[in-house]
C-alpha cells in the first residue's frame, strides 16, 4: 500500500503523506467537498463550484446546501474554459471552498488550475481550492504542488487502473472532517479496510500513466484529427463542443445537427462501436447533458451529441470503422429527430 | 436470408418478458427496449410499473435471453402529451384513459418510428391482443384469454401500424404465459400484474389529484337532478360517471354521479336509472380498416373491463339497442364486429352521451 502511495504521489506531484486512498473518484470528491466545508463551518458557509462539474461535485454541493450552506455555480465559457477571474469574483469573505475540475469528462477541456487557485487565494487566502482531477491523470501532466491546490480527486480506472479505488490529495496541513467513520484508517480521514489489491494496481497504473502522458497525447491527437476530418467529410455542419486547444487529445464531443443522439448511440452500439451522448441516468436512459447546456449549446442541438473517447488501445482501424458506420447512422437518426 | 428484426417494448413484467422470449424462439433478431416515461425520480417504488426496479428486471430478462437492451428516454414527450392530456381532461370534468393515449401517441406512434429508425421490421409488446392478415387487410382481434384481453386500449391502431406490430402473447392464456416464463427461468415469472396508472405514485390517485391537479381538487356542490344542493364533493378529479362511493350524500336511496360540470365545479347525482344512456357521441373516431357504412351493427365496449353491447354506428354516433349504464366522457368506446365479436373495427373517445330520459322526452 505504501509503495503504491509513493507511486501515486510521484505521479501527481505530491508528498506520499498527502495521498488518501478512497473507493474511487466520486468518494474522493465527496470527501473533499463535504469534509472541507463541514470542517470549516466556523469560517463561513459559502461554497463555489462551476456549472459543468461532474455530478459527484454538484450533488455533494447540493447536499451541503440542504445542510444550510449556500452554493454558487459559476458559469463557464462557451468554449468550455473556466475564467479564473469569474471564479475569483464569486469568492466572498465567507467562502470556505471552491471546486473547479481540471479536465471536463464530457468535452475534455483542460483548465489552468494554477491560475484559478492563484486568483481564488488572492480574493480570499483562507478559501480552500479543490479540483476534480479524475480525468487528468494520464491525459495531461499533473503537478499538484505547482498548481497550489489544497484538494484533488483521482480515480484509478481513468488512469488505466482497476475500478473501485481512487485517491484524494489533501495538502498538508489542510484538515477535513471524515465522511466515513470507523477504524481510523488513512490517518482517520477514510476509515475502512483498504482495498489492497486495488491500491496496488492503482500505484502501477499511476506510474505508467504519468510516464506515457506525452507520447499517448501525440498519438491520440493524430487519431482524433483523423476522426474529426472524417466526420466533417460526412457531416459538413458538424459542431465541435468545446475548444480543440487545451483539450484532452483523445476526447471528441460533437453535435450533429438535426439528429437524435439516442438513436445514433443504439445504432453505433449495434455496429460494435461504443460511444456516449448526454449523460446516463440511473435507469440507463439518456438525459440531456448539463455540460453541453452549461457551455450554451441549444437544447435541440444538444440532443444530437456524440462523445468519442480515444484511448491507449485505439487504432486508426477503429477510427475508420466509425467513419464507415457513421453515414448510415446519421441518416437514420435524422428521421426521428 | 437475414433474420427479421423486432424491437420489443419491455416493461419488466411477465407479459413483455415472454413476448420477447417467444420472438427469440421464432428466430427474430430481437432488441429489448424499455420506455423511461418518468422525469426525475420514478413515481413508483416497489413492484409497480415504470421505475428503476422494473428497468432492472427487464434488463436481467434481456440478458437471460441474450438480447441487447436499452432504456429509451421518452419522459419529456410523455409529459407533454399523455400527462398533459390527462390533466386537461380531468379539469374539463372528463375521465381520461391515459393508457389509450400512451398507446396512441407514444407506443404505437413515436416508439414505432423509433423502432423503424433502429432498423426493426416489427414492434412487439406484451399486450393481450392478436394481429393477423386476413381477407386482404390487417385485423386486430381480442386476445384469446378473455380475462386478460387488452384489445380495448388498442382501438386506434390502423393498417399502417398493424403492418409493423406483433402481440406474441395474445394468442395464449395468461396461465400459459406464466408457465413459459417459469420454464425459461425468467425472474419475472411470478411478478404480480400492475393494475395502476404508471405515473401515479404507489397507486394513490386521491393524493395525485391533490398534488398534480389542484384545480380538480377544489371542493364544490353536489346537486340532485332538480339542481338542489345535496352535498359537497372533494374535487371533480376524484369522481367519475356512475360512481357511488365516497359521495357522502344521505338521501335514503343509492345515488350515483350522473354528470360532472367542470365550469360550475359541480357534480350531479341521481338514481341508478338516471345513469342509463341510449347514445354516445364520439370524438377522434378511427377505424382499423375502412369506416363501416352508416347503420352498421356493432358491439360497443365503453369501459376498460366491461362487456360489449349491441349498437348501430352512424358516423360518430353510437345508438345502443338497449340503454347502457354510466358511460363517462373521456373514456374510449371500442367497436367490435357483430359478425366476429373478437374483431376490433375501431373506436373513439366519448365526447358526450344522451341519457335515456332525454332521448325519451325527445
Amino acid at each position: 500500500v505504501e509503495d503504491a502511495r509513493d507511486r501515486v504521489a510521484a505521479a501527481v506531484g505530491a508528498s506520499p503523506a498527502e495521498i488518501v486512498f478512497t473507493g474511487g473518484g466520486t468518494e474522493a470528491d465527496n470527501l473533499a467537498i463535504k469534509g472541507a466545508a463541514r470542517k470549516r463551518r466556523g469560517d463561513g458557509d459559502h461554497v463555489v463550484v462551476t456549472a459543468f462539474e461532474h455530478h459527484a461535485v454538484l450533488d455533494a454541493a447540493a447536499a451541503l446546501a440542504r445542510e444550510g450552506f449556500e452554493v454558487t455555480r459559476v458559469a463557464v465559457e462557451p468554449d468550455g474554459s473556466v475564467d479564473p477571474q469569474r471564479v475569483a469574483d464569486a469568492v466572498r469573505h465567507s467562502t470556505v471552498l471552491v471546486s473547479v475540475m481540471t479536465v471536463n469528462n464530457e468535452i475534455g477541456t483542460v483548465q489552468h488550475v494554477g491560475a484559478i487557485a492563484e486568483a481564488v487565494k488572492a480574493a480570499n487566502p483562507r478559501t480552500l481550492v479543490h479540483t476534480d482531477a479524475v480525468q487528468a491523470l494520464g491525459n495531461v501532466p499533473v503537478d499538484l504542488h505547482a498548481w497550489g491546490v489544497d484538494l484533488a480527486a483521482f480515480a484509478a480506472h481513468k488512469a488505466g487502473g482497476p475500478k473501485g479505488v481512487g485517491a484524494l490529495f489533501v495538502r498538508s496541513p489542510v484538515a477535513l472532517e471524515p465522511v466515513l467513520h470507523g477504524g481510523g484508517q488513512e490517518r482517520g480521514l477514510r476509515s475502512g479496510t483498504l482495498n489492497v489489491a486495488g491500491i496496488a494496481g492503482f500505484g502501477v497504473a499511476a506510474e505508467i500513466a504519468a510516464k506515457e502522458v506525452y507520447e499517448k497525447s501525440d498519438r491520440l491527437l493524430a487519431l482524433r484529427d483523423r476522426l474529426l476530418d472524417g466526420i466533417r467529410g460526412i457531416v459538413p455542419d458538424v459542431v465541435v463542443n468545446g475548444r480543440l486547444e487545451h483539450r484532452v487529445a483523445g476526447n471528441l464531443n460533437v453535435c450533429i445537427p438535426g439528429t437524435d443522439g439516442e438513436t445514433m448511440l443504439l445504432l453505433l452500439d449495434g455496429a460494435g462501436i461504443a460511444c456516449s451522448s448526454g449523460s446516463a441516468c440511473a435507469s440507463g436512459a439518456l438525459d440531456p447533458s448539463h455540460v453541453l447546456l452549461a457551455i450554451g449549446v441549444p437544447k435541440r442541438l444538444a440532443k444530437g451529441s456524440l462523445r468519442f473517447s480515444l484511448g491507449r488501445t485505439s487504432t486508426a482501424e477503429d477510427v475508420d470503422a466509425v467513419l464507415a458506420a457513421l453515414p448510415g447512422v446519421v441518416e437514420r437518426a435524422r428521421k426521428v429527430a | 436470408m437475414p433474420r427479421r428484426k423486432a424491437v420489443v417494448a419491455m416493461s419488466g413484467g411477465v407479459d413483455s418478458s415472454v413476448a420477447a422470449a417467444l420472438l427469440v424462439e421464432q428466430g427474430y433478431d430481437v432488441t429489448g427496449v424499455m420506455l423511461k416515461l418518468w422525469k426525475g425520480e420514478a413515481a413508483n417504488t416497489g413492484s409497480g410499473c415504470c421505475n428503476l426496479g422494473a428497468a432492472e428486471d427487464a434488463r436481467r430478462v434481456a440478458d437471460a435471453l441474450s438480447i441487447p437492451f436499452y432504456v429509451l428516454n421518452f419522459a419529456d414527450f410523455f409529459e407533454a402529451t399523455v400527462r398533459r392530456d390527462f390533466h386537461e381532461q380531468y379539469l374539463a370534468g372528463r375521465t381520461p384513459n391515459p393508457c389509450v393515449r400512451c398507446n396512441h401517441w407514444v407506443k404505437f406512434d413515436a416508439l414505432l418510428d423509433k423502432a423503424a429508425a433502429l432498423g426493426a421490421d416489427l414492434l412487439a409488446t406484451g399486450h393481450y391482443a392478436r394481429v393477423d392478415y386476413h381477407g386482404g387487410r390487417y385485423r386486430l382481434r381480442r386476445g384469446v384469454d378473455p380475462s386478460k384481453d387488452q384489445s380495448y386500449v388498442l382501438w386506434m391502431l390502423g393498417q399502417r401500424q398493424l403492418a409493423r406490430c406483433a402481440f406474441p402473447v395474445g394468442s395464449q392464456e395468461k396461465s400459459a404465459t406464466r408457465a413459459l416464463a417459469a420454464e425459461l427461468g425468467l425472474r419475472t415469472a411470478r411478478k404480480p400484474d400492475s393494475q395502476e396508472i404508471c405515473f401515479v405514485r404507489d397507486g394513490d390517485f386521491d393524493a395525485y389529484v391533490g398534488e398534480s391537479m389542484p384545480a380538480a381538487a377544489a371542493p364544490g356542490p353536489i346537486l340532485d337532478l332538480d339542481g338542489a344542493v345535496v352535498g359537497t364533493h372533494r374535487g371533480i378529479g376524484r369522481y367519475t360517471i356512475g360512481q357511488r362511493k365516497g359521495l357522502g350524500v344521505a338521501l335514503g336511496r343509492p345515488v350515483f354521479v350522473t354528470s360532472i360540470d367542470a365550469r360550475a365545479n359541480a357534480l350531479t347525482v341521481g338514481g341508478r336509472d338516471d345513469l342509463l344512456v341510449s347514445e354516445l357521441r364520439l370524438d377522434e373516431v378511427g377505424f382499423v380498416h375502412d369506416a363501416p357504412p352508416d347503420g352498421t351493427r356493432v358491439l360497443v365496449q365503453y369501459r376498460a373491463h366491461g362487456d360489449a353491447f349491441p349498437a348501430i354506428v352512424d358516423g360518430s354516433t353510437i345508438r345502443f339497442d338497449e340503454p347502457v349504464e354510466a358511460a363517462a366522457p373521456g373514456q374510449s368506446a371500442a367497436l367490435y364486429s357483430a359478425d366476429d365479436p373478437a374483431e376490433v373495427l375501431g373506436g373513439g373517445v366519448i365526447a358526450s352521451s344522451v341519457s335515456l330520459a332525454a332521448s325519451r322526452s325527445g
